[in-house]
């Protein structure tokens, strides 16, 4: 067994010139191979992929659970402004005064939600759980490169998750500048309660955060470019790799622009410098900070924020490819042309943060190159959306619940694309800029269509995860209510942001204009916090599937990639043999001249002699 | 008809890198991207006004001088690994974690310096961003080099105990690319603030 994998890890790795050899790794694999592990490395401290990843996945649904409480909360108050809610009260304690949400509580809530939202769940609980469990699975490795630099990686997200969680509980409450944390206001205890102790755990957890990012990051990367299996070229590996691959790329480069921003930000508030601050009356008193710039910060962040968006959504849209062509039995439409428009959108999401700059008062002529970088990038989203929308016709679909995830996800992501078109005109967006239009379009565009995405991926490789099936009837019933709800909330929203409603508002009732959309608000708020009650379906399907959900075959959906030859419940090393070689692409579904509608990518071309085109037929010979 | 063992060609795997280097290059551009930031933020800043312009100590040079020595006497060190004179190894490791650690005095002098007699402050009343910038600059990446020494202090112990030679040059291939990463960033700093001071 042990030499049988110091062989094949080798090959795999690939290690010529390096003169040492890969013996730690190895040494490594064969000490995890007994079985009598005591339960704390297995389960807790594990460096194991596939249970860093459902670790990532379950303190991913924890958040999100928070996460959408916090906005049924704040939802709450944007319905029914007039409302006395003293039952909160055994909740939230101090937090609601004579049966109304204090309003600093309600910066904290939109603040939190979107932290949590952005960078616990849809980039940790995403990327975190499908680049862990599926880089090596599909590429045909035994684990990570690094299972321990993956293990920290985990436990650094642990770690800032606790000090995000308990800032909740604060006294002066959790940060409330927003999850934008533009100063001077975040930088300010004075300024609000959220910015002082609340507004440092925020930091401090995030800083941890993005070490965990990276060491995550470094790890994909590293999978993916040195321990593909034999034959894996990068031009046969599924579009899910591709997307985890490019973006922990992004991340790698984007995240640590965070990490200097938030550092500055460290010390504009702790330290005396003046990096963000300059020429600040509070409470009628003029602070000694002199020469900094606020809209520094906003550069800075940006740079991370505009990526960040996409490493939320590339994972979401690789998963999505993949479970399209599974279950349309057909191969994805334009494989490299989806390829390519990947790269593109990394590349361009690195030159377009300043559209979310306009009102900064920047230069229009940098204003227009930075609108015309933003409006290319719906050329290679469209090349997504019309290939996806190629891959399904006149498919042969199977509606399974990833299936249905998936094909939302498309309509999500068309959906609050368009309305992309517009805020990236600066024109337009200044006249949008910081109302609820905004708040529909991204919400529909990278949230919703990356949990969609979460949810396809979740139902797809629930039993490579788990060894069992998911109830499909709660599935279909969990999407419908969630596909529904997602558009009952967003729809009007966008009606809501052309009227005017600015974001981050407590209350509109001192205004007379927006009374109009008193009953518009509160019907959202209903959609909403009725499609934060659906999301239990799926958590109880989920706990209850684990448990005694039907035991999964092998290859549940027939699918063609690396995962589905491993055991049912693969063990530590993926492959008790040796590792499968590749021969093919992964999309030969309905290959004409076959028999079966799928051909696994370990199938050598000799052996199909009646679908091979020419020039495979040639390779076979 | 081929089997399911067939040769296939081994070029259409990795990089005939180990992971671990693979690693550590991907680490370094990480690293690098916080600095980026900054530098950018720095330009972006200096040209909104409102910048005390002051005169970099010459102390500068001799830190300059060092780092560039220092990594002489990594590189002399590897290359000695390979050819498995591995009492030179150790002595250029040993060099080279002197010349670090004189590299470090040198930027406490400096900062010392720039305090004392051109009172330019990290914070408070009398701090200028310029100052501040330049404090986060060096400061961070007197911390990357101290991470430096630590990593050249393990692969000096690995080499105690006869593991770095021509055939595991795994390690001390990484700690020399690290360093010089450090001495690079080292020039790129000093040179960009001279430009840009």
């Amino acid at each position: 067994m042990a030499t049988n994998m110091t062989g094949s890890s080798q090959a795999q790795g690939g290690i010529g010139t390096a003169a040492a050899p890969a013996t730690t790794h190895d040494d490594h694999l064969h000490e995890h191979d007994h079985h009598d592990q005591h339960w704390l490395w297995k389960y807790v401290f594990s460096q194991d992929h596939k249970m860093i990843a459902r670790q990532f996945l379950i303190t991913g649904m924890f958040w999100a659970i928070v996460g959408g409480a916090l906005s049924s909360l704040f939802r709450l108050q944007l319905g029914w402004p007039q409302a006395t809610l003293g039952w909160l009260e055994p909740i939230l304690g101090k937090w609601v005064v004579g049966g109304k949400i204090a309003p600093e509580f309600y910066l904290a809530l939109v603040t939190m939600h979107g932290t949590i939202m952005v960078f616990f769940v849809l980039t940790a609980g995403l990327s975190g759980t499908f680049s862990n469990f599926l880089i090596p699975l599909q590429v045909g490795a035994r684990d990570m490169a690094s299972g321990f630099m993956n293990m920290l990686s985990y436990w650094f997200f642990f770690l800032s998750s606790i000090i995000m969680f308990s800032s909740l509980f604060l006294e002066t409450g959790p940060a409330a500048s927003g999850w934008t944390i533009y100063p001077p206001l975040s930088a300010l205890p004075q300024a609000i309660p959220g910015s002082g102790m609340g507004m440092t755990m925020w930091l401090v957890s995030m800083v941890f955060f993005i070490v965990s990012q990276l060491l995550g990051g470094v790890n994909y990367v590293t999978t993916v470019i040195n321990l593909r299996t034999r034959g894996m070229s990068m031009s046969k590996l599924p579009l899910t790799i591709w997307a985890f691959f490019l973006t922990a790329i992004l991340g790698i480069l984007s995240f640590p622009v965070l990490f200097s921003a938030a550092l500055l930000l460290v010390f504009d508030r702790s330290f005396g410098t003046s990096f963000f601050l300059s020429d600040i009356y509070i409470a009628g008193q003029a602070l000694p900070n002199q020469g900094g710039s606020p809209v520094l910060f906003q550069h800075l962040f940006w740079f991370l924020g505009h990526p960040e968006v996409y490493i939320v959504i590339m994972p979401a849209m690789g998963m999505v490819s993949e479970v399209l062509a599974t279950n349309a039995r057909k191969p994805i439409f334009g494989y490299r042309a989806m390829i390519g428009s990947l790269i593109g959108i990394s590349l361009l999401s690195f030159v377009v943060w300043a559209h979310h700059m306009f009102v900064t008062g920047m230069n229009p002529f940098l204003g227009s190159v930075f609108m015309f970088l933003t409006l290319i990038i719906a050329v290679p989203s469209g090349v997504k959306v019309f290939n996806w929308l190629a891959t399904l016709w006149r498919g042969n679909i199977r509606f399974t619940s990833a299936m249905l995830f998936a094909i939302g996800f498309v309509s999500l992501f068309i959906s609050g694309g368009l309305t992309g078109i517009i805020l990236g005109n600066a024109t337009l967006d200044i006249q949008m800029h910081n109302t609820y239009f905004v708040v529909a379009h991204f919400h529909l565009v990278m949230g919703s269509s990356a949990f969609f995405g979460l949810f396809a991926g979740v139902y797809h490789w629930f039993p490579k995860m788990f060894g069992r099936m998911m109830d499909e009837k709660l599935g279909y019933i969990h999407f419908w209510l969630t596909f529904a709800g997602v558009y009952l909330v967003f729809m009007p929203m966008h009606y809501v942001g052309i009227a005017g409603f600015p974001r981050r508002y407590y209350a509109w009732t001192g205004f007379d204009a927006f009374s109009q959309f008193a009953d518009l608000n509160k019907f959202i708020s209903t959609a909403a916090i009725l499609a934060f009650f659906a999301q239990f379906v799926f958590i109880f399907n989920f706990f209850y599937s684990i448990f005694r959900g039907r035991r999964a075959t092998q290859n549940p959906w027939n699918s063609t990639t690396l995962e589905w030859t491993t055991p049912i419940i693969p063990g530590h090393g993926n492959w008790p043999g040796e590792i499968p070689a590749v021969y093919r692409w992964p999309y030969d579904y309905s290959k004409p001249g076959s028999d079966k509608d799928f051909i696994p990518q370990t199938v050598p071309y000799s052996a199909t002699p009646e679908s091979n085109l020419p020039y495979e037929q040639e390779l076979s010979e | 008809m081929m089997d399911a063992t067939q040769e296939l060609p081994e070029k259409e795997v990795g990089l005939g890198w180990h992971p671990y280097r693979v690693l550590l290059i991907l680490m370094i551009f990480s690293f690098f991207m916080v600095f980026a930031g900054w530098t950018s933020g720095y330009i972006v800043r200096r040209d909104e006004g409102n910048w005390r312009e002051f005169d970099l100590p010459n102390i500068f040079i001799l830190s300059t001088v060092l780092v560039t020595l220092s990594s002489a006497t990594i590189q002399w060190a590897y290359y000695s690994a390979k050819k498995d004179e591995l009492r030179r190894v150790q002595v250029g490791l040993v060099l080279t974690l002197l010349l670090g650690l004189g590299f470090l005095a040198s930027q406490w002098a400096a900062w010392t310096y720039l305090v004392h007699q051109t009172n330019t402050y990290f914070g408070g009343a009398d701090a200028n961003p310029s100052g501040s910038f330049l404090y986060v600059l060096t400061g961070w990446h007197a911390f990357h080099i101290i991470s430096g020494l630590i990593f050249v202090g393990v692969v000096l112990k690995r080499s105690l105990n006869y593991q770095v030679h021509s055939r595991a040059m795994l390690s001390i291939g990484n700690g020399a690319i690290y360093w010089h990463f450090l001495g690079l960033l080292w020039w790129y700093l000093y040179l960009f603030l001279l430009l840009n001071h």
